[in-house]
């Protein structure tokens, strides 16, 4: 990795790590994270306007309730560990450290986005911060995340690949494959499941008989831990044992985070599929109110101003930006 | 082909292929071998004994046995590529290629597209093409498919010397590239099925490589032009053969790579023979040699002094019964009748 790519506030260092436990963690620790939160629900929040307004094109998959997964994983690892995503990246992406402008930049479709414009909100990623353009085939990272995994273990390097995929992924041959081979090459790989109980409109009781996902890490050989997806606090502790794990050659560890999608899958999703009372009862444990209720409200606010800074940058950023030149379709296809 | 003046030997293509891994292995680090069944103690070296003996010189760490996984095979190969490792990935078989279309044609074509160029996939994916008694799901030629995917870069070598010198040329390039190789052409046992020809080439000691992108003229001539692949190539020759006792001329091109196509040494061909005749094994309808009658349509249809004419499987899939895969494989005696009336 380039020197000049120095570690993100949110990448902390393994000393940092010792601390992670959830009682004795560290006040800077849990303002970190709320900003990460903070920074992902209102870029979402944002973006869903702009798109409304008709500023940004394509289509979103948000994800505003499922923030303390990206952000607690990503607190955990090293600007030089890797990240594979999903269909719903926007998350990922920030929590990673991708340069925010950029990435409402590739939102916007322009020349100065994170991936030229050629990726758009499925396909964010940069891989200066360690994060592939995010996989928007269902458990289509589950399979290349291995040769991430592989590629650091042939290497003999202490780099760690982690992988999120939802609940939905779990019906995939992708996930099987993946998971049975990290566990007999003993990959230094973390599998987080994020769990938000529907795949699209489908909820997972219909589609599996085995209700938690860890169960199923538990045949393969691999060790498992069902977490609080809602707690960033939570999400950081389980990650950084199984980053430990993975770093230090024990091998792959899945998470199962049990979250809440706020939004509709898509832009288009009026959410019949599940009832307004359930959706009152996961908001109760809003990520955000979680970790405020560990914060002075000045140092909520103050960390509120600065995301809001931050996102007014990355917008006027985004609208100040050129279209790419059209000729430019025609690159990249080949090195 | 080699200069005279290069110390050469007689090798098969498994031999040709085995020795450039293991070049390639020790010239690079970064280059390892994942696949079934490939360097088990006591297995076969891979389906076709391509990879016998390299585990004594390479150990296990570098030649991953995988579970029968191909999705894994080939997402294990494109996630280590995308971080710049050069995976030389086996296929026991092609058919099994469609287990790991995802990994193939969403990931490992798509991602320096989609990442604008940030991020490069240099894997290998070799993969056993063609009809050999195996009936329906062991004897596909699937080239066809890849070729039609932006970002893969598909080859077909047919003799020794060019699977040597482009197995090392794809392990160099910055693209993934599908190699597809016939069974038939292996190794000895080819020989008679293949029409009893010497399957053997001349291979320099030295370290060569050759150009993806490039097609050969393997017989040149004034009258026809055939383009083939594989055993195909070797029928299209021996057609060649026939033909020349009655006066006419055949040119043979071996495209060697299908993607890119080498569209400028076809062109020049058609453009001396006016006749175009395309043979291959995978089936007829939408088959490469589609691709290839297009372009020439679209740039020498002036020089064409006959329609451009498709040898190929029939369309059905492979049968097992010897009768019936003979039936519908590309035989030498149709490329000469066709080409008979092309002339006449």
């Amino acid at each position: 990795m380039p020197e000049h790519l120095v570690t993100s506030e949110s990448q902390v260092s393994p000393a940092a790590l010792q601390e992670a436990g959830g009682s004795d963690i560290q006040p800077e620790t849990v303002q970190a994270l709320y900003r990460k939160v903070a920074l992902i629900r209102r870029f979402e929040d944002r973006v869903y306007r702009l798109f409304l307004e008709g500023e940004i094109p394509g289509t979103l998959h948000q994800y505003q309730g499922q923030e303390a997964v990206a952000a607690g994983v990503c607190s955990t690892l090293r600007l030089d560990d890797w990240i594979t995503s999903t269909h719903r990246p926007h998350g990922h992406a920030l929590a990673k450290g991708v340069n925010t402008s950029e990435a409402m930049a590739e939102l916007y479709g322009k020349a100065t986005g994170c991936c030229g414009g050629k990726g758009g909100s499925m396909h964010l990623g940069d891989p200066a911060v360690g994060m592939l353009p995010a996989i928007a085939i269902v458990a289509g990272g589950n399979t290349i995340v291995t040769g991430l995994g592989l590629a650091m273990k042939l290497r003999k390097s202490d780099q760690v690949a982690a992988c999120f995929f939802g609940e939905g992924a779990t019906n995939e041959g992708a996930f099987h494959e993946g998971l049975n081979f990290s566990a007999v090459e003993q990959l230094p790989i973390v599998w987080v499941c994020e769990n938000n109980l529907y795949g699209a409109s489908t909820p997972y009781g219909r589609v599996s008989l085995v209700p938690d996902v860890a169960e199923r890490a538990k045949v393969y050989g691999i060790p498992s831990q069902i977490v609080d997806g809602m707690d960033a606090v939570a999400v950081r502790e389980a990650s950084a044992a199984a980053v430990q794990r993975a770093r230090s050659g024990g091998g792959p560890t899945l998470l199962e985070c049990k979250t809440y999608r706020f939004t509709g899958h898509s832009r288009s999703d009026a959410r019949g599929y599940r009832t307004r009372e359930e959706e009152q009862e996961w908001a109760k444990r809003d990520p955000l109110l979680v970790l405020a209720a560990r914060l002075e409200e000045a140092t909520v606010a103050r960390l509120e101003a600065e995301v809001k800074a931050e996102l007014d940058e990355a917008v006027e950023f985004a609208r100040n930006s050129p279209d790419p030149d059209p000729a430019s379709a025609l690159e990249h296809v080949y090195a | 082909m080699p200069e005279a003046a290069v110390a050469t030997r007689r090798l098969t293509i498994a031999e040709a292929l085995r020795e450039g891994i293991a070049e390639e292995m020790r010239r690079d680090p970064e280059v390892f071998l994942i696949g079934e069944d490939i360097g088990v103690e006591g297995g076969f070296g891979g389906a076709f004994g391509v990879y016998l003996g390299l585990p004594e010189e390479f150990g296990h760490e570098r030649i991953i046995d995988t579970p029968i996984s191909e999705k894994v095979i080939a997402g294990a190969a494109a996630g280590a590529a995308m971080l710049g490792m050069k995976p030389i990935a086996d296929m026991q078989y092609s058919d099994f290629l469609f287990e790991c279309m995802d990994e193939m044609v969403n990931q490992a074509a798509k991602m320096r597209y989609m990442s604008g160029g940030k991020v490069s996939v240099p894997m290998v994916m070799r993969a056993p093409v063609g009809m050999t008694l195996r009936g329906a799901q062991h004897g596909q030629c699937p080239e066809s498919y890849f070729i039609h995917v932006p970002g893969l870069k598909v080859v077909a070598p047919s003799d020794a010397y060019h699977a040597k010198g482009i197995l090392k040329a794809a392990v160099r390039d910055p693209n993934p590239v599908l190699i597809f190789e016939h069974k038939l052409l292996y190794g000895s046992k080819g020989r008679e099925a293949a029409g009893g020809m010497d399957l053997t080439a001349e291979v320099p000691e030295e370290d060569y490589t050759f150009p993806i992108g490039q097609a050969v003229i393997k017989r040149a001539g004034t009258d026809v032009t055939i383009v083939a692949t594989h055993v195909s190539l070797y029928r299209a020759l021996a057609a060649a053969q026939t033909l020349a006792a009655d006066g006419i001329e055949c040119e043979v091109i071996d495209p060697l790579t299908l993607q890119p196509l080498d569209t400028e040494t076809i062109f020049g061909s058609v453009r001396r023979t006016g006749r175009l005749v395309i043979v291959h094994e995978d089936t007829l309808t939408g088959g490469w040699g589609a691709e290839v009658a297009a372009c020439v349509a679209d740039d020498c249809l002036e020089y064409l002094e006959a329609p451009i004419k498709r040898i190929a499987t029939l369309d059905v899939p492979a049968p097992a019964a010897p009768v019936l895969e003979q039936r519908i494989l590309p035989q030498e005696h149709t490329i000469v009748e066709t080409i008979r009336r092309l002339m006449g």
